[in-house]
């Protein structure tokens, strides 16, 4: 078929970047984002910490606002001992919302739109609970896969089922992330193509008619900006749920 | 000692204007708020909850199946536990507390 053609998959294509560099040692767009989604938090932080007033200014807020923010959901979902874990939490928060947000824009890639991206976080959350559960309670947290209360003949039947469960964690924990992120790149391409196809196919009345798809892609982008904060929050309350799980085992 | 008495009873009057102003409503508002916050969370987790137990079971199965060269039977034998798990991770998710 002659024309434009809708290629919604190809904005997840990794390219190298950083040039000449870049291309040696494997250096991707992904990681470029990466990359700038960490020096974004760390320079809006230095930023908003500069001045260190009683009457916080805009910046300020905004950081104090994430800071407690993270620090409550710590202590409500954990306890008082998520204190501890709350470096971490706030890592991946900070880390997945601006990837996210990254994403949003034009001619930037969302890194976490690949299951590569989010399953490497997810596991780490996973490795780190999970030790987290020995640590703290030794070979007791295998405990944690023996419900408490049920007669002793539905054990051989319980237990695989827990695990099954617990082992789910990673898996929903990363398709999660990944298929709203993908999903709604994919849906923003598809209705921009088809603004082009509209265009192409119609001329001057394709072009006042793809408006409608245009109308569709700004309301979208209101609903990825939604998507793109509660999908960070989503996976760090998880991460909190989990090492609640492993610190008090139920 | 006048001015002690002067800030107590100031305190009092700030204490109950503060609540006469927003006391209830606040609260019902932000408890309100608080609610539909965790319905779209829920919302957002549902879905993949069942489908994710669903798959690591058919690939524990399909995995011992080729280390026992069972080939179809213990995968699916693991099915109906996905099954049942997929449904313990749905009720954990939605708050339920009974021996989670």
């Amino acid at each position: 078929m002659a024309g434009p053609t809708i290629d919604a998959l190809g904005q997840f294509t990794l390219t190298t970047g950083l040039g000449g560099l870049g291309r040696a040692v494997n250096f991707t767009n992904s990681n470029e984002a990466m990359l700038g989604a960490a020096v974004v938090v760390v320079l809006v932080f230095a930023l908003g910490l500069r001045s260190r007033a009683l009457v916080p200014g805009r910046t300020q807020s905004l950081v104090e606002l994430l800071y407690e923010f993270v620090r409550n959901m710590c202590v409500d979902t954990i306890g008082e001992e998520g204190l501890r874990f709350f470096p971490l939490v706030f890592t991946i928060f900070s880390f997945i919302l601006l990837g996210n947000l990254i994403g949003l824009f034009p001619y930037f890639f969302a890194f976490t739109s690949h299951i590569a991206v989010t399953l490497t976080l997810a596991l780490f959350v996973f490795v780190f609970s999970t030790g987290v559960g020995f640590y703290t309670h030794g070979f007791k947290f295998l405990k944690f896969f023996v419900p408490s209360g049920v007669p002793s003949w539905l054990l051989p039947l319980l237990v695989p089922i827990e695990i099954i469960s617990y082992l789910s964690r990673p898996v929903s924990l990363s398709v999660r992330l990944f298929a709203n992120m993908t999903a709604g790149h994919v849906m923003w391409e598809v209705f921009a193509g088809f603004m082009l196809l509209l265009t192409a196919s119609f001329g001057v009345l394709g072009a006042f008619a793809s408006v409608v798809p245009l109308g569709l892609n700004v309301a979208l982008a209101a609903l990825e900006l939604l998507v793109a904060g509660l999908q960070a929050y989503v996976f760090a309350i998880l991460t909190c749920l989990y090492l609640h799980d492993a610190v008090h085992m139920h | 000692m006048s001015e002690g008495r002067d800030k107590a009873a100031f305190e009092q009057r700030l204490k109950a204007a503060e609540q006469a102003a927003e006391g209830p409503k606040r609260d019902a508002a932000e408890s309100d708020a608080g609610s539909a916050r965790r319905a779209i969370e829920l919302a957002m987790r549902l879905g993949v909850e069942m489908v994710a137990a669903m798959v690591i079971a058919v690939v524990i199965g399909w995995g011992l199946d080729k280390l026992f060269h069972t080939t179809p039977w213990l995968m699916i034998l693991m099915v109906p536990v996905g099954m049942v798990a997929g449904l313990r991770n749905l009720l954990r998710a939605s708050g339920d507390k009974t021996g989670g």
